[in-house]
């Protein structure tokens, strides 16, 4: 596990030195982190599924992790796109970076899901009243996309800028790769020990309650 | 060292601290488990003999 | 698959009775639209825009939504009545078309008062602005329900909803508000239905698992 981890860093890492003017290298953190918050969402809302589909319990602890991690990307995502936006606009926020307000509002909307969590008794029914939501989410996802887009077409009619992105070159569009798949990594290697943590503590729960 | 070379490195280090800070709590949660496991086992050991 | 039907319609009348009986939630509805329009009075400058006016009616429209579904759910809660439904011998999701129908009259019954009190107060109504209206009601109606549902299995039900609600309403905003204010509003319209339809399959589909123990 602490090998995948550190696999993960050094791929993450190593691609610095492949260079670009300063301001542009944020991106090569910002958008796989950004997609690698998709991705934990994704992969949340398909446990989800299988937990209703097929009624697997132990789906429940995974799509929470998988939620959780992709909560704490989707903070970073955040953060370093604040960042770039400090960067390339001089301002921390703008409305008019769509992918910064979905993060946004699927922020909201996950943060939404551990009140649900918190709130509920556990057992059966919080499972799959997690589940649902998560599915939500996952629908959310594009439909907030659509939203952001047409909403951003009527408070600026004619787009201050487009972001179709230069055309990258091989060796940085290789770098983005190398990172992407860092990224990924290092969310798996998380997701990993995240998940072995629950099901210790769930297991060390129930171990408690037998022997008291 | 440009303005920009400097938000950049803050992004880094958001990053960077980020990872750290979730090893921290990794660390303090798998302590905890240890210690709990410890305990547990005490007390079955408890139970078995008395 | 008429016997579906009956039984929707049975559900769906049963709120409305209790609501014409009770009157706890329709008036209270009412009048919180309108004070919520009076208010919005007082915090927009003088010299603010339609725009900014055409917002604040979705704003009120949306809150005194969950001033509903809050309420429809309660009432369920304080009865028991859902631990009746469940057992009644219906399919789950007639329950959920019920009160979705259900809230949906609530909904329309309140605006027929926030509409023309708008159109006093502010600025005429398009016709625009009612097919949003309509379509944003059953959006709000169907994933109301389902997250009513949801939150009343939890403690602080009350506060959850709203929690729940807001970031999948932020959708329906958008549509909404695009509706009232652009010049070329079916694409909004056009919008808010497809909104409607994912969000209307998907919570018919999975409300059973929210609701059974």
């Amino acid at each position: 596990m602490l090998l995948t981890l550190g696999l993960g860093l050094a791929l993450l890492w190593a691609p610095e030195d492949a260079d670009q003017g300063p301001s542009q290298r944020i991106f090569y953190i910002h958008v796989p982190v950004a997609l690698t918050a998709y991705a934990c969402f994704g992969w949340a809302a398909w446990k989800a599924f299988r937990l209703l589909w097929k009624g697997d319990q132990r789906a429940d602890l995974e799509s929470y992790t998988a939620v959780h991690m992709g909560v704490i990307f989707g903070v970073l995502t955040l953060i370093t796109g604040s960042i770039w936006a400090k960067i390339s606009w001089g301002v921390w926020w703008t409305w008019s970076e769509r992918q910064l307000v979905l993060f946004l509002i699927l922020f909201l909307f996950y943060s939404a899901y551990f009140m649900l969590r918190y709130s509920t008794e556990p057992g059966p029914r919080r499972a799959r009243t997690s589940a649902v939501y998560a599915l939500f989410g996952a629908v959310l996802l594009p439909v907030s996309f659509l939203a952001i887009r047409l909403a951003d077409q009527l408070l600026h009619p004619s787009p201050i800028f487009t972001r179709d992105g230069p055309q990258m070159s091989a060796s940085m569009f290789l770098s983005f790769c190398v990172c992407l798949a860092g990224m990924l990594a290092l969310a798996a290697a998380l997701y990993a020990i995240e998940l072995t943590g629950k099901r210790a503590d769930a297991s060390l729960r129930e171990l408690r309650e037998r022997l008291a | 060292m440009s303005t920009g070379e400097k938000y950049l490195a803050a992004a880094y280090l958001v990053l960077f601290g980020a990872v750290l800070l979730y090893i921290v709590l990794i660390a303090l949660k798998l302590s905890r488990i240890e210690r709990e496991l410890a305990e547990l086992a005490r007390l079955a050991k408890e139970q078995s003999g008395g | 698959m008429s016997g579906y039907l009956a039984d929707v319609t049975a559900l769906a009348r049963k709120d409305l009775l209790v609501e014409l009986r009770s009157r706890d939630t329709v008036p209270a509805m009412l009048l919180f639209v309108v004070g919520a329009l009076v208010v919005f009075h007082f915090a927009l400058p003088d010299d603010s825009s339609r725009l900014a006016a055409a917002g604040m009616l979705w704003i009120a429209l949306l809150f005194t939504a969950l001033l509903a579904l809050v309420r429809s759910f309660v009432a369920e809660r304080e009865g028991a009545v859902i631990d009746g439904l469940l057992l009644a011998p219906c399919d789950r999701s007639a329950i959920w078309l019920g009160k979705t129908l259900s809230v949906v009259a609530f909904l329309i019954f309140a605006e027929a008062v926030a509409l023309p009190a708008f159109a006093l107060f502010y600025e005429p109504v398009s016709w625009e602005l009612l097919a949003a209206v309509a379509l944003a009601d059953i959006g709000i109606a169907s994933v109301g329900t389902l997250l009513g549902a949801m939150a009343a299995a939890a403690r602080a039900r009350e506060l959850l909803l709203p929690l729940l609600f807001l970031p999948l309403a932020i959708p329906l905003i958008v549509g909404g508000v695009g509706a009232t204010l652009a010049e070329d509003p079916a694409r909004y319209l056009g919008f808010l239905a497809l909104y409607d339809l994912i969000f209307a399959i998907l919570s018919w589909a999975s409300f059973e698992y929210v609701v059974t123990e």
